[in-house]
């Protein structure tokens, strides 16, 4: 990382913190689910951009996630900072029991195992009233406190998140740095090369697919306590469609990838707010238009300018 | 007894409905490596198309069918083909996935945004009642389904295996670069197979309807059975499509009225992953080799 985007990162990291005090609620609301949301979808890059898997599952973690954290805070009155760890946990087992089968076999199967998966998942928040309250759902979910100290109100509930999304985002960034994380790169840019020098893909990218479903935990228990109800279509097949196109869309494989993706998924529709389900017809359009002229994502488009410049 | 065989016999109708979109899914894949993520608004679509015949022009069911199916080749086909998977697919797969998914979300959206978002009813092309033989009854609907499902299965196994173009076509499947060789024109071939694929999309359409009803929606449940069925079976076997479907559509007509009919549509899920452990495969499908 050189000095110019090292200067970049800070200024952005600095408007972040700082934009939540010029908004009313409503535009503090919307950044704070921008931060929750950008926790799976950091995740998803992880599996889609440096492990080169498909996963239209990650919707569901999100939603196990969500399902745990309001089960054990409304019903056994754990709080939130014990349930992060148990949401994390279980989504990374589940990860590891869906992803095994699955990556025995290379090509598109992890993408049909988890966009099944994520119908059966719906199938049960919808099904099993007693436990999940069924098409209901859930509500009267608390925010957490810490040491006295309540995260009831928009801001502090946002700088909580705020500081939270930054430590996931440090963990990755060190994960990816390590050699462990290097082994990704080799895999994604070449398997087969990768395998000869000693790295085992399949464990590889079955651990990278448990750690993304652990992200999507941890970011479905802070959804649960921002939103204090939550209900089986907010886990539905489309909510992991849109957020695997939104980190493709960023630029899989880039770290700040999945923030502009998410931005356009979450922000941008506030603003275009008159085009309605036009909105997401676009979307889906452009997606095939970019994958045919910028298929690395928009964040590409920087490096794509340079090679062309340089180029004769 | 009775209950059983209506039970097996529902169940073989709709899992021969399922193999239409599966084979459909396979021939593609076989042809020209692609993955059409969005196969089940591939079906979605002609079903609408259907219904703007009937409603706008005032024309019967039949004639309906036979004017979506050149719309849909035009459209599902040679249009899908040029614009979509000729410029992505020497990328590899994974774009071309990645695209089609784009497809599906802006198709079901089009739909959404521009026709209806309420479930539109649709009539079935076969009488309604039952037709009893001793204790067991069978619905017409279900025999026509599986007549007419046969007919075409039949008819595109003839095709490919006793005419010239459709042997082509196999050998342009089994070995590309072979084919081209012995002077078969590879990109001819694959239009094909993507046309008959739009017919059979129109086909599953025309038959599925009646019970899904037509909603912008319908698309990501037939398609995942489309899918399910064609790993179940084998991806690179026309035949594994067939038995995958059949599997798939009986097992979960007996789960739905034996073990759960909440948990029906997790049959497949449940089928493909014992599948992929014990035999990655497909049931009917032949180890593919890795290229270094």
């Amino acid at each position: 990382m050189n000095r110019t985007r090292r200067a970049i990162l800070v200024v952005a990291l600095m408007v972040g913190a700082l934009l939540p005090l010029f908004l009313k609620s409503y535009g503090i609301y919307l950044l704070t689910l921008l931060c929750v949301y950008l926790m799976p979808a950091f995740g998803l890059n992880l599996i889609v951009g440096y492990a080169g898997q498909m996963s239209i599952g990650q919707g569901a973690f999100y939603g196990i996630g969500a399902y745990i954290a309001a089960l054990l805070m409304t019903k056994a009155g754990i709080p939130f900072w014990l349930v992060l760890p148990v949401a994390a946990t279980s989504c990374f087992t589940i990860g590891l029991a869906l992803g095994f089968p699955a990556l025995r076999v290379q090509h598109h199967y992890l993408a049909f195992a988890t966009l099944g998966f994520n119908v059966l998942v719906y199938l049960v928040m919808r099904n099993e009233e007693q436990l999940t309250g069924g098409t209901f759902g859930m509500s009267n979910i608390p925010r957490p406190s810490l040491f006295g100290y309540s995260f009831d109100g928009a801001l502090p509930f946002f700088y909580l998140t705020y500081v939270s999304l930054l430590a996931l985002g440090c963990v990755l960034w060190w994960l990816l740095r390590s050699p462990w994380g290097r082994a990704f790169a080799a895999l994604r840019d070449n398997p087969i090369r990768a395998e000869s020098t000693g790295v085992n893909i399949t464990a590889y990218t079955l651990l990278a697919f448990a750690i993304g479903a652990a992200c999507a935990g941890i970011g479905g228990a802070y959804l649960a306590a921002l939103v204090n109800f939550i209900e089986p279509g907010q886990f539905g097949v489309s909510v992991s469609l849109t957020m695997l196109l939104a980190v493709i869309v960023g630029g899989s494989g880039r770290f700040f990838g999945p923030v502009l993706g998410s931005a356009i998924v979450i922000l941008l529709p506030e603003w275009l707010r008159f085009l309605q389900d036009w909105y997401l017809t676009l979307f889906g359009f452009a997606v095939i238009v970019m994958m045919i002229f910028l298929p690395g994502g928009l964040l590409s488009f920087a490096d794509r300018l340079k090679t062309r410049r340089r180029a004769p | 007894m009775g209950e059983l065989i209506h039970l097996v016999v529902s169940g073989t109708a709709t899992g021969a409905i399922y193999a239409l979109a599966a084979l459909g899914f396979t021939l593609l894949w076989q042809a020209s490596n692609t993955v059409n993520f969005a196969q089940g608004e591939f079906v979605m679509l002609p079903a609408f198309m259907m219904l703007f015949f009937i409603g706008t022009l005032g024309t019967p069911l039949w004639l309906a069918f036979l004017l979506t199916c050149p719309v849909a080749m035009l459209l599902l086909g040679y249009t899908f083909k040029r614009v979509i998977v000729d410029p992505l697919i020497r990328h590899g797969v994974i774009p071309l996935v990645i695209a089609t998914l784009g497809l599906a979300i802006g198709l079901k959206q089009l739909v959404k945004a521009s026709v209806t978002a309420q479930a539109q009813p649709f009539d079935s092309a076969f009488p309604n009642g039952l037709l009893t033989m001793g204790t067991i009854t069978v619905s017409y609907a279900d025999v026509g389904t599986l007549l007419l499902a046969g007919m075409i299965v039949i008819g595109l196994q003839l095709f490919l295996n006793r005419t010239l173009t459709g042997r082509a076509m196999q050998a342009v499947a089994q070995n590309t670069e072979a084919a081209k060789v012995l002077g078969i024109n590879v990109q001819r071939m694959v239009l094909y197979t993507f046309l008959i694929n739009a017919v059979l999309a129109v086909v599953t359409a025309l038959l599925i309807t009646p019970t899904y009803l037509a909603k912008f929606d319908m698309g990501e449940s037939i398609g995942l059975k489309a899918f399910y069925a064609a790993i179940i079976g084998g991806f690179n076997q026309a035949r594994g499509a067939l038995l995958g479907g059949v599997l798939v559509g009986v097992l979960e007509n007996l789960t739905g009225a034996y073990v759960s009919a909440a948990y029906k549509e997790g049959v497949a899920l449940l089928l493909f992953m014992i599948v992929i452990i014990v035999r990655p495969e497909g049931l009917l499908g032949k180890p593919e080799e890795r290229k270094v």
